[in-house]
């Protein structure tokens, strides 16, 4: 298998009047071709920032992303660039309702990237493919003239997924796709989502703050907070053998649709701290009910404590046996 | 027994508009005893918010209509009373939770402030007194009493939201009706503020409607259950029926649709089609037109109410007696 987008030290800060946010800092990883990367955390933990920095929808700070052989760092890049270096990624966005041009119709939403890139020979053609595309996503062809507004979250995600696919990427960033839909709707675009990339042999990085729909979609999981990945590993080992305290109380706190299926709970207390500045040592060092000393002066490493199973965290070994 | 504090009867809710009339709550029936905790399930546009807003007696004079039944809370008919009296039970008796934190607050007023308002109007107090039991309803919730005097914007959404739960218990109600109130909220907040609505609950003996899309939340908090389809509850009981013995095949394909953290599959099931559009409802069962074992017989008449088990409705005709044994 080859690795597909490889991620080397990103680092991206925000420069606000109290100081640096460090909103992405130092994150490292990579994706094979025809998997999905699932990347979770609450709000502001940086997974969203982290998405659109690698799609370059704003520059990086420091660090490289070598996505498909083309590398991107943090010098500026020309239109021309940029257009090569997006040509096989596409992103689909979080809220159906507000990332979709209110004044453009349902055709000509997908139609849009295949004219940018001018991938098509004649009307016909570009026709031809828009329907083909609606197809795909299960969008009826007389929906082809409706506005956004006319339709429902489920439909106008569609047309999202429809308008990423368009130009037959390889790479897609999937940020919150199904969080704004309901959960019949979110089981449809979740299942058509799974059957595309096995038919297109599509790459997926998902961005979610859902640890149920992550684990349902994903070969390999990040867990973000404040900027920082505090756990790295396959699906499976990640619930299997949850190491970082902060995974655990995530995972402890989502409730499970079955009886008695949570016997005790533990919780973090507190709320998430300023990603401004931050002092060294442990960013969960505040919420950590484990927290010593050393966590609170010493950053942690993220290193391989299991087979391809990474954490941040100074006490991972005698938790993981004291448990 | 205990005594039953809210019962709804027939209760149908339109929303009038030039184009449409909007049939978003039809002729349902729930009852809530004292102390208990139910939850009202459902995708957008169910009716959940609707049923809420009846009780509340807020609905917006402007559209909505009641169309039929009465809502009886602790013998009075709450659709029929006066406006003062209204007033008087509203906040007081009964309070609500909104579901987004950060547009139910008054912007321009401390949250401490917003605390003593709802005490001073229904209670004849002095503005110390006032403050005093503010102060305690602050901590009550987590909140430090210190921060009396901050403004909204100097919250967070977990802590905006205990400010809303401090308001809706300041006067003690004896029934609590929480809509969504940790759907803007993150994961690990959201069990914070779960675990103190419960505890709150237990301590006051308050009766709870929890308006929720998610079934683990209701899994966790809530004794009964009832799942809303199109305006009607399609299926009612408690949650071991609900959760143990699925019987009505909208909350089976709810149950489908969701990836569960304990088991893996690798294919969700999701529910075809889409939700029917309110102002043009189909006749008979409302899930029929998804629904995988629907029959002919299911889109002529209305569907009856079964109880399958003491305790346990299902609007299904798949529940009829004659249907039942020949299932499976």
């Amino acid at each position: 298998m080859s690795e597909i987008l490889q991620v080397k030290n990103l680092k991206k800060y925000f420069k606000t009047s109290r100081g640096m946010l460090h909103a992405v800092d130092d994150v490292t990883f990579s994706i094979e071709e025809g998997h999905t990367l699932g990347v979770v955390g609450e709000s502001g933990c940086g997974k969203s920032t982290l998405g659109r920095t690698i799609i370059r929808l704003q520059p990086l700070t420091s660090g490289t992303v070598i996505f498909d052989g083309i590398s991107t760092d943090d010098r500026r890049m020309s239109r021309s660039e940029l257009k090569a270096y997006r040509r096989n990624m596409q992103m689909i966005f979080q809220d159906p309702y507000s990332s979709l041009d209110a004044r453009m119709s349902v055709s000509e939403i997908i139609a849009e990237p295949l004219i940018n890139y001018g991938v098509y020979r004649s009307r016909d053609e570009l026709w031809k493919a828009v329907f083909e595309l609606m197809d795909t996503v299960g969008l009826a062809r007389r929906l082809a003239n409706s506005y956004p507004h006319e339709l429902d979250g489920g439909r106008r995600q569609r047309i999202g997924v429809a308008r990423a696919l368009s130009l037959n990427p390889k790479f897609i960033v999937c940020d919150e796709p199904v969080s704004a839909l309901d959960v019949s709707i979110q089981a449809q675009i979740l299942n058509l989502m799974q059957d595309l990339q096995q038919e297109r042999n599509l790459t997926y990085m998902f961005i979610t703050h859902n640890m149920s729909v992550v684990k349902h979609i994903s070969d390999e999981i990040i867990v973000m907070y404040l900027g920082v990945v505090v756990e790295h590993a396959s699906a499976d080992s990640i619930f299997e053998h949850t190491l970082h305290p902060y995974t655990k109380a995530l995972l402890d706190a989502v409730p499970v649709a079955e009886l008695g299926a949570k016997k005790s709970r533990s919780f973090i207390k507190g709320e998430i701290t300023s990603p401004i500045d931050p002092k060294p040592g442990c960013r969960f060092a505040a919420r950590c009910p484990y927290a010593a000393d050393r966590c609170r002066s010493e950053t942690p490493e993220l290193r391989e404590l299991l087979p391809g199973h990474q954490v941040a965290c100074h006490l991972a070994e005698e938790l993981d046996q004291s448990t | 027994m205990a005594k039953t504090i809210l019962e709804i009867k027939d209760l149908a809710v339109q929303y009038v508009t030039d184009e449409a009339v909007v049939e978003a709550v039809n002729h349902i029936d729930l009852s809530l005893e004292q102390g208990e905790s139910l939850g009202l399930v459902g995708e957008t546009g169910a009716g959940k918010t609707t049923t809420a807003l009846s009780v509340m007696q807020l609905l917006p004079d402007v559209s909505a209509r009641i169309v039929s039944g009465e809502i009886y809370f602790e013998g009075e008919d709450l659709i029929r009373i006066s406006p003062a009296k209204k007033r008087e039970y509203r906040g007081n008796k009964v309070s609500m939770i909104f579901q987004d934190p950060m547009t139910a607050l008054n912007p321009t007023l401390s949250v401490g402030d917003q605390i003593m308002e709802v005490i001073l109007l229904h209670n004849r107090i002095s503005r110390e007194e006032a403050k005093n039991r503010a102060v305690e309803m602050m901590e009550l919730v987590g909140l430090p009493g210190e921060r009396f005097n901050d403004y909204p914007h100097q919250f967070s959404g977990g802590m905006k939201q205990r400010v809303i739960i401090a308001i809706a218990l300041a006067c003690r109600p004896s029934l609590l009706i929480a809509d969504e109130p940790t759907t803007a909220l993150d994961v690990t907040i959201q069990a914070q503020v779960l675990h103190l609505i419960a505890r709150l609950k237990e301590e006051e003996q308050t009766s709870l409607i929890l308006i929720t899309h998610d079934l683990g939340i209701v899994a966790e908090t809530c004794q009964k259950a009832a799942i809303m389809y199109a305006g009607e509850i399609m299926e009612y009981g408690t949650v071991e029926h609900i959760f143990n013995n699925t019987a009505h095949p909208y909350t089976e394909g709810l149950f489908g649709s969701i990836p569960n953290l304990n088991r893996k599959v690798s294919r969700l099931t999701p529910i075809p089609g889409l939700a029917p559009d309110p102002a043009a409802l189909p006749r008979g069962c409302k899930f029929a037109p998804r629904c995988r074992y629907a029959t002919p017989a299911c889109s002529e008449a209305e569907v009856p109410v079964y109880e399958i088990e003491p305790g346990h409705l299902v609007k299904c005709l798949r529940a009829a007696p004659e249907g039942r044994s020949g299932d499976e």
